[in-house]
């Protein structure tokens, strides 16, 4: 089974209409499949890993959104169903997250380490 | 270079927004051409690239009629791909993922895609030669 | 040994992530892998001679990282003159890079 790490960069793209981020949610479909499935967030995307990510309370006329994203919820149920996911600790530090606002499990690396992460898989899916 | 090999390339961006939607089908073209067979994922936007409905239009900038103006659609060019994988005896498979499609309301596609999900990119990718991700921003 | 084709269709001028991604493409290649870069769209615009951030691909080129830009890219932006040890590609040429046993394809 080969080795998959999905780099995810963009972040907040259509995540409120779709209630999710659609390249976090694929890496949990495939992890369900059975794919040996590793996460790196970097760039913006590190705030993916930010503790108390809030998108409630949007209404369009009187269509109320119901079940707001809660993505800081779903990098950890992927993370606690066994899904490595690293975080580039410059990338972080950029955006001004300090590790006590980060979810636990979260794997920090150096952005210098990155070409080591890519050895390590067998296919990376850059998002 | 070795024919008779398999690609699997995953594309996201709706057609007339990017640039990468005309890249991934130049490269689905030129494997075809050398007798690969290719896999395509549609997920989210470029599900739209094979819906049945587009249609070309004029241009009144340039006083065209629709005639004239032969404003390519997508779904043709992805039409002719499956036309060209046939003439080459090779295999095009598309698969649009069906949730994608749901929420855009882009079932009514040409004749070719089919509709999966994916686990279809999963299982594609485990059986190829190469996985390529063109992503959108 | 894994080699790596990385396909960059963003710029500089527009993107301040092209200098991340020429820093991990450098870092690939100091790791001893085989690395060809493939600038496509947007991304061949540095590779013109004379371009503000031409620096940044000669320096991959210096760096050993195989530079190629697509011919199309190119001619539809008219590059004709390119940083020095650019060589100019096709898509025939990037499904065979695609294709070559152990290779990662990135795209950026």
């Amino acid at each position: 089974m080969a080795k998959i790490l999905n780099i995810v960069e963009t972040a907040y793209r259509a995540t409120i209409e779709e209630q999710d981020d659609t390249v976090l949610w694929l890496s949990h479909m495939l992890k369900n499949a059975g794919a040996d499935i590793s996460i790196l967030l970097r760039a913006n995307a590190v705030n993916y890993a930010a503790k108390g990510q809030d998108a409630s309370g949007l209404s369009f006329g009187e269509s109320k959104m119901t079940h707001a994203p809660e993505i800081d919820k779903d990098v950890q149920k992927m993370i606690e169903k066994g899904v490595a996911v690293y975080l580039v600790e410059e990338d972080a530090k950029d955006r001004g997250l300090a590790d006590g606002d980060l979810i636990a499990g979260i794997k920090k690396i150096k952005r210098k380490g990155v070409p080591e992460l890519l050895d390590q898989h067998d296919q990376v899916w850059h998002w | 270079m070795a024919l008779g090999k398999t690609l699997t390339i995953a594309i996201m961006d709706a057609p007339y927004e990017s640039s990468n939607s005309t890249t991934a089908l130049r490269i689905v073209h030129a494997a075809l051409e050398k007798g690969h067979n290719v896999n395509v994922f549609a997920y989210e936007g470029a599900v739209n690239l094979t819906m049945k409905a587009q249609q070309a239009h004029p241009n009144p900038v340039k006083g065209t009629s629709v005639e004239q103006e032969q404003h390519p659609t997508t779904k043709d060019w992805v039409g002719s791909l499956f036309k060209l994988a046939s003439k080459k005896g090779v295999k095009l498979d598309w698969v649009n993922c069906g949730l994608c499609v749901d929420e855009r309301g882009a079932g009514d596609w040409i004749e070719g895609p089919r509709r999966g999900g994916p686990k279809d990119l999963l299982d594609a990718s485990s059986a190829s030669n190469a996985t390529l991700v063109i992503p959108t921003k | 040994m894994a080699k790596y084709l990385v396909i960059e269709s963003r710029d500089p001028f527009d993107s301040s992530d092209s200098e991340y991604f020429s820093e991990l493409v450098q870092g690939i290649s100091k790791r001893g892998k085989a690395t060809t870069l493939f600038l496509v769209q947007n991304g061949v615009l540095p590779a013109r001679k004379g371009s503000k951030h031409s620096n940044m691909i000669a320096k991959l080129v210096r760096s050993k990282v195989k530079v190629l830009a697509d011919g199309f890219s190119l001619k539809e932006r008219a590059i004709g003159k390119l940083v020095n040890g650019v060589e100019v590609a096709d898509m025939d040429r990037l499904v065979d890079l695609l294709l070559e046993p152990g290779t990662k394809a990135i795209w950026h």
